[in-house]
């Protein structure tokens, strides 16, 4: 990003006058006016290699007099513009005052269908069979600038097909443009400087340094940052054409950095996870393990069916049931950051109509200093924030264990917790009404009275709070499985069961209107109004807390952490 | 003012080499006035050595002809990061023989040019970055700084004038592209000699390790003690105005006496070389096609005729291939580059094709595959003119060769690039007659042989 982007400079772009911020790069400058700069080697958060050449434009400057330094003008009285005899890479030029470039000269047309040809010469041509088609920038470039035929009689190049670069991703060098991207990536951003090119020329061929492997939990960017096929990802690789896939924003929920993703499903089945960009919060980029996050929508553990004392109910049933148990009490109530702010609002109602206290348990562990912080709930702030807790949770759940045990409490909902490893036994968990609301199968939801199976973060909408105290939705990408309804469908029917007030389903802009009013930290906040890139939240309430979480990337933790604890990562 | 001058060699940076008796140890060289230069140039001020440099207008001696005192001026003083000096002898463009026999036969001016280029530039360290087949160049080297360190020529405190400076020799591993400064800079860093782009890594800015750097040619660093034993404004008399001093013509090809010529510039032309200094074309064979200064220059052909308008005298004159005087202001009137002064001169036995398909294997063979222009249009160069010359070639292969090279030149990260296209955009022109000839003889089975000269 620019350096001062308070700082507009005037630019000229094909004759136009545009105002952009000083030192932006020519690239983003261009695409900032609504004009596109075909570019392939060129990504916005790495150093810029310059090699592709398919950015050439033709570049001009204000003229000035060598000796005097004084304006040169014309017979007008306007500066002339000095045009460079070359074209010139307009990804190695940032917005100077008065920077002139022509995207469509003849001279710049015709520098775009040299380079188009020139990498299509030893391409190999895979479109068919290829996982990049239709998201590939060769296909778009070469349909936009391209010859549309070829003069190119000789034999192709012939280099490895199916190079295994590390344990997720696939390497077809064949395809490969030799844009350098994935090499820039694994020095500057992943610092583990495992690719390099051999050879030289067009017979250079990317590979692992000898006796290492791609296997950073970071690999996988380079398959996303790669413009052709050449990287592919083992997971995703010849399992679906991506035109068929439809992508939905979400946040990953691997942990409080709350990483902003896109999921590609088709037909109710998720594909793969990307990253998304957010500038503020992931850049461009995500690891590796919570893309595989979407596997457990179909996990053989995942919980399907209603259950009352172990027997398949209706929903209505268990939720008529739970509300029952809840109303009996004393109640008490264990959830986490895994809740959305949605949740955990309703869990606060329902703490108000039936008052118990209610517990968080701590999920810490090892983070990267990445985008895995060290906390692996995505919004143990929401639980702050909704009021729920005001001070950091800890792992286990003594407390709630002696109540127990003193027969203090006698119903305990728990959100998705697996109360046996927060230190409460099986054998006092038998004695207590247990309504557990979760996705997966765990020792504690076989000792549950009644279990209602819930959504996963992929089938239903919501938003977290991540370590930034940034306000981020994720958007329903696939249907829930059929039968099950979303959590805080499930929280107001058991609500309005308890209070006997029923209320309809409630959407989640009439949800955030009662949120907006009932919590001021979030007031004059919808659903809407969070929009794709989140909304900062104004976090210096809680400055005096320990959080876990240490530095990572766009985090700085305003207090030495708390130690973590917990399983290493 | 450009006129035949007698036909004489003027030899200054090559006064030693070939010279009867002469070795390459630190004691013959002080025998002939070595290190005087040095030990003068230390009593005066660093910038005053640069204003020399700067005056006697010398041109690089690698290729590109920048100006050498121009280069100097632009290194940038005020950073405090240290300032290398860096000498290229990484000599590979075919057809250019010129600086290995200074490194080879006299070292020791080599030595002293550097230590006074690096004292009138205040650099912390230099370096010779000598081609990898130059094994026992290296060795003549290391043996050579040996030498000057025991005597105190360079190290610590240099003639006790309070100056320090060592000078490193670094061996290349055999990539033409590591002659091209940038990518040498890489290649010095430990790294794939891929040259750097310009902007931002202009080496007087940021050259090695991101610090200001003055990358100079053998040669050119040799003239330089010249310039400071003569004074600048004396060396700029040699010569003629724009293209001072002397150049060394290292003629190869179809001469009768292929060698290395020390000629002032302007001082005589491509005839008198190639007919007096040379002696003229193989017995019974004319010459057809001279590549002038390295193989990446443009070609001329016999017959052609250059209608020019000199800038130094503003006459008009039309110059065939043997009139063009052997300077760099000339030479360029005419459409092609003095170069290294490499001359490869090629006669009526050639093949044209042939030739062409030479040059392309070699550029497609030494791009180093960092940016796509010259990566894909080299190889592919390479492949057409090899199918062409294999008896498979296709009359709409002879624009093809042109239209490829086109898209190459000016786009390209280095000046490979253009090393790669102007053989090609030159031949293609001028020779296109002879390929077509050749591709329908071939069509219709007859073998092609230009002039009925047996083929080698």
């Amino acid at each position: 990003m620019p350096e001062d982007a308070s700082k507009l400079v005037n630019i000229n772009i094909d004759g136009q006058d545009y105002k952009v911020p000083a030192g932006m790069n020519m690239v983003d400058a261009a695409s900032y006016c609504g004009v596109e700069i075909p570019h392939y080697c060129y990504h916005p958060k790495l150093t810029v290699a310059g090699n592709c050449r398919m950015c050439l434009v033709e570049m001009g400057t204000p003229m000035r007099d060598r000796s005097t330094g004084e304006p040169v003008l014309d017979e007008n009285g306007v500066q002339k513009i000095g045009w460079m005899p070359k074209p010139a890479i307009a990804c190695a030029s940032n917005a100077t005052p008065g920077l002139h470039i022509r995207t469509n000269s003849d001279l710049t047309k015709a520098c775009r269908t040299g380079v188009m040809e020139f990498l299509l010469v030893n391409h190999p041509l895979d479109c068919p069979i290829c996982d990049q088609a239709g998201e590939c920038r060769l296909q778009e470039f070469a349909t936009d600038y391209g010859r549309g035929y070829s003069r190119f009689v000789e034999e192709k190049n012939v280099k490895p097909k199916r190079t295994v670069l590390g344990p997720r991703v696939i390497l077809d060098d064949e395809r490969c443009i030799l844009c350098s991207r994935c090499v820039r990536f694994t020095e500057e951003i992943d610092e583990n400087p495992v690719l390099g090119f051999t050879q030289r020329g067009s017979h250079s061929t990317l590979t692992c340094y000898p006796g290492q492997e791609l296997d950073s939990n970071y690999s996988l960017n380079t398959v996303d940052i790669c413009p052709v096929g050449a990287l592919t990802s083992t997971d995703f690789r010849f399992k679906m054409r991506v035109w068929f896939l439809k992508p939905v924003n979400s946040i990953c929920t691997e942990s409080s950095a709350g990483v902003n993703t896109e999921v590609w499903s088709r037909e109710g089945k998720i594909y793969r996870i990307t990253p998304r960009r957010n500038d503020a919060v992931n850049d461009t980029w995500m690891a590796d393990s919570g893309r595989a996050l979407y596997k457990q929508v179909e996990a053989e553990s995942r919980m399907k069916l209603p259950r009352i004392s172990g027997n398949q109910v209706s929903l209505a049933e268990a939720i008529e049931r739970a509300a029952e148990l809840i109303k009996s009490g004393p109640t008490a109530y264990v959830a986490s950051g895994k809740l959305s702010v949605e949740e955990q609002f309703l869990l606060g109602k329902l703490a108000k109509v039936k008052p118990g206290s209610v517990y968080f348990v701590d999920h810490s562990r090892e983070g990267d200093s990445r985008l895995i912080s060290e906390d692996a709930t995505p919004n143990l702030r929401g639980g702050l924030v909704t009021g729920l807790i005001s001070e950091l949770p800890g792992e286990r759940l003594d407390a709630l264990a002696d109540a127990l045990k003193a027969g203090e409490v006698k119903t305990v909902v728990s959100f998705g917790e697996n109360l046996i490893n927060a230190g409460i036994g099986p054998e006092l968990l038998k004695k207590t009404d247990l309504v557990y609301l979760g996705t997966h199968r765990n020792d504690t939801t076989d000792l549950a009275r009644v279990l209602i199976p819930t959504l996963t973060v992929f089938e239903k909408a919501g938003s977290f709070i991540n370590r930034q105290f940034r306000l981020q939705r994720f958007l329903q990408a696939v249907p829930g499985l059929a039968g099950l309804l979303p959590d805080v469908v499930v929280l107001t029917r058991i609500l309005g069961d308890i209070s006997g007030d029923k209320t309809p389903d409630p959407s989640m802009t009439e949800l955030w209107a009662e949120i907006a009013q009932a919590i001021p930290a979030l007031k004059d906040l919808s659903f809407a109004k969070i929009g794709d890139s989140g909304v900062e939240l104004d976090g210096s309430a809680y400055d005096n807390l320990p959080f876990h979480e240490k530095p990572g990337w766009h985090y700085e933790p305003k207090l030495e952490p708390a130690t973590t604890s917990g399983s290493s990562f | 003012m450009i006129q035949k001058l007698p036909v004489q060699e003027r030899r200054i940076v090559y006064k030693h080499v070939d010279e009867e008796g002469y070795t390459n140890d630190i004691e013959c060289y002080l025998k002939n006035g070595g290190y005087e230069v040095m030990k003068k140039a230390y009593q005066a001020q660093p910038e005053d050595l640069r204003q020399e440099v700067l005056n006697s207008g010398l041109k690089g001696r690698g290729g590109a002809g920048f100006p050498t005192g121009m280069k100097w001026k632009f290194v940038d003083h005020k950073s405090g990061k240290p300032i290398y000096l860096i000498c290229n002898a990484d000599e590979s463009e075919p057809g250019t023989f010129k600086d290995r026999q200074l490194i080879y036969q006299d070292p020791h001016q080599l030595i002293e040019g550097m230590m006074i280029s690096a004292f009138a530039n205040n650099c912390a360290q230099a370096f010779i970055y000598i081609r990898g087949e130059f094994i026992n160049g290296a060795r003549i080297l290391e043996n050579a700084i040996e030498e000057a360190r025991a005597k105190n020529f360079l190290g610590d405190d240099v003639l006790g004038s309070g100056y320090s400076c060592e000078i490193t020799v670094c061996r290349g591993a055999g990539a033409y592209i590591c002659g091209e400064e940038t990518g040498l800079i890489e290649s010095l860093e430990g790294k794939r000699g891929y040259p750097r782009v310009k902007p931002p890594y202009f080496p007087a800015v940021l050259g090695l390790y991101q610090c200001p750097t003055i990358v100079n040619n053998v040669e050119t660093l040799c003239q330089v003690k010249h310039v400071i034993d003569m004074g600048g404004d004396e060396f700029a008399k040699i010569g003629v105005k724009g293209d001072s001093g002397t150049h060394i013509w290292g003629v190869s090809g179809h001469v009768q006496r292929p060698g290395y010529y020390e000629i002032e510039a302007g001082a005589c032309t491509f005839g008198d070389l190639l007919h007096d200094f040379c002696g003229g074309p193989l017995p019974g064979r004319q010459f057809k096609a001279l590549i002038p200064g390295g193989s990446s220059t443009k070609v001329l052909k016999w017959g052609e005729k250059f209608k020019v308008k000199h800038p130094n005298d503003g006459q008009e004159y039309e110059w065939g291939v043997e009139d063009i005087p052997l300077d760099a202001i000339s030479i360029g009137l005419c459409g092609t580059f003095l170069g290294t002064g490499g001359s490869i001169v090629m006669d009526d036995s050639t093949d044209m094709l042939e030739a062409l398909a030479n040059l392309n294997a070699f550029y497609g063979h030494e791009s180093c595959g960092q940016c796509t222009p010259c990566r894909e249009g080299s190889l592919w160069l390479e492949k057409l003119s090899g199918r062409m010359t294999s008896g498979k070639a296709r009359p709409e292969d002879v624009p093809l060769l042109k239209d490829i090279a086109d898209q190459v030149a000016g786009r390209t990260i280095c000046a490979h690039g253009e090393a790669v296209a102007w053989p090609v955009q030159s031949a293609v022109p001028k020779f296109q007659d002879e390929y077509l000839d050749k591709i329908s003889k071939q069509a219709s089975g007859q073998r092609y042989n230009p002039a009925g000269y047996p083929l080698i």
